[in-house]
């Protein structure tokens, strides 16, 4: 799967937790998912959570701390899919 | 982990413990009672000459027995620092039947998961007639007291 086919699949598992102040034209691959788009860290689990289950993966404790924006999500699933 | 040390770590206290006796304990599930006592501050205004306790306090019954009662657990199982707790992020509850002052509820949660620093637990609350009064999901994350 390559980085387009994984953002498709990852935007809309990220709208459903944003914020009702934070437009999802405001997702992009740049976008920091707690300081900007301003998702808490309760809501950060859930998409984690939900990324597993689209993706059949599974993230450990440590993947959390390298995880800050879009693209950090897609190259750790890339990494989980082709391990 | 004895089950009476749970209650001494919890970081409530009156007139804002919700908790008298847990009665068991696990890593899948908590059982806990509290009686409203007929004096409680609340009653005098919720509501007018109709004391009946608020939703927002059966909530919170639900939250310190269902989520911090239960977190005050899973750290210690987990070995994960006793200055931890866990700090609610959310709740989504029904509620079906009035309590009023006098009554004694219990309190049941089950893990739905404990995974990066959140718990969440799928939690019901019972009356003395095994009716259920309110039930619905709570959870909470990991926050490091000073």
């Amino acid at each position: 799967m390559n980085s387009e086919e994984i953002y498709r699949l990852l935007e809309p598992i990220i709208k459903t937790y944003l914020p009702e102040d934070v437009s999802a034209k405001e997702i992009n691959r740049d976008s920091d998912l707690t300081r900007e788009l301003n998702i808490n860290s309760a809501h950060l689990v859930d998409i984690i959570l939900d990324i597993e289950d689209e993706f059949n993966i599974e993230f450990k404790n440590e993947d959390m701390e390298s995880l800050r924006n879009v693209n950090d999500a897609i190259s750790l699933i890339q990494q989980k899919i082709s391990a | 982990m004895n089950i009476q040390k749970i209650i001494e770590q919890l970081p409530y206290s009156e007139p804002f413990i919700f908790v008298d006796e847990l009665l068991s304990v696990s890593k899948e599930s908590i059982t806990g009672t509290y009686t409203f006592k007929n004096d409680l501050f609340f009653y005098e205004g919720h509501f007018k000459n109709n004391p009946v306790t608020p939703g927002v306090i059966l909530t919170e019954c639900m939250a310190q027995i269902g989520l911090v009662c239960f977190g005050v657990y899973i750290l210690k199982e987990e070995n994960i620092s006793e200055k931890s707790t866990f700090a609610l992020s959310s709740t989504e509850i029904d509620f079906y039947l009035p309590v009023y002052p006098g009554e004694k509820v219990f309190v049941i949660s089950e893990k739905i998961y404990f995974r990066f620093q959140k718990l969440k637990c799928k939690v019901k609350m019972l009356n003395a007639k095994d009716e259920v009064v309110a039930k619905g999901t709570i959870s909470g994350m990991i926050l490091k007291r000073e």
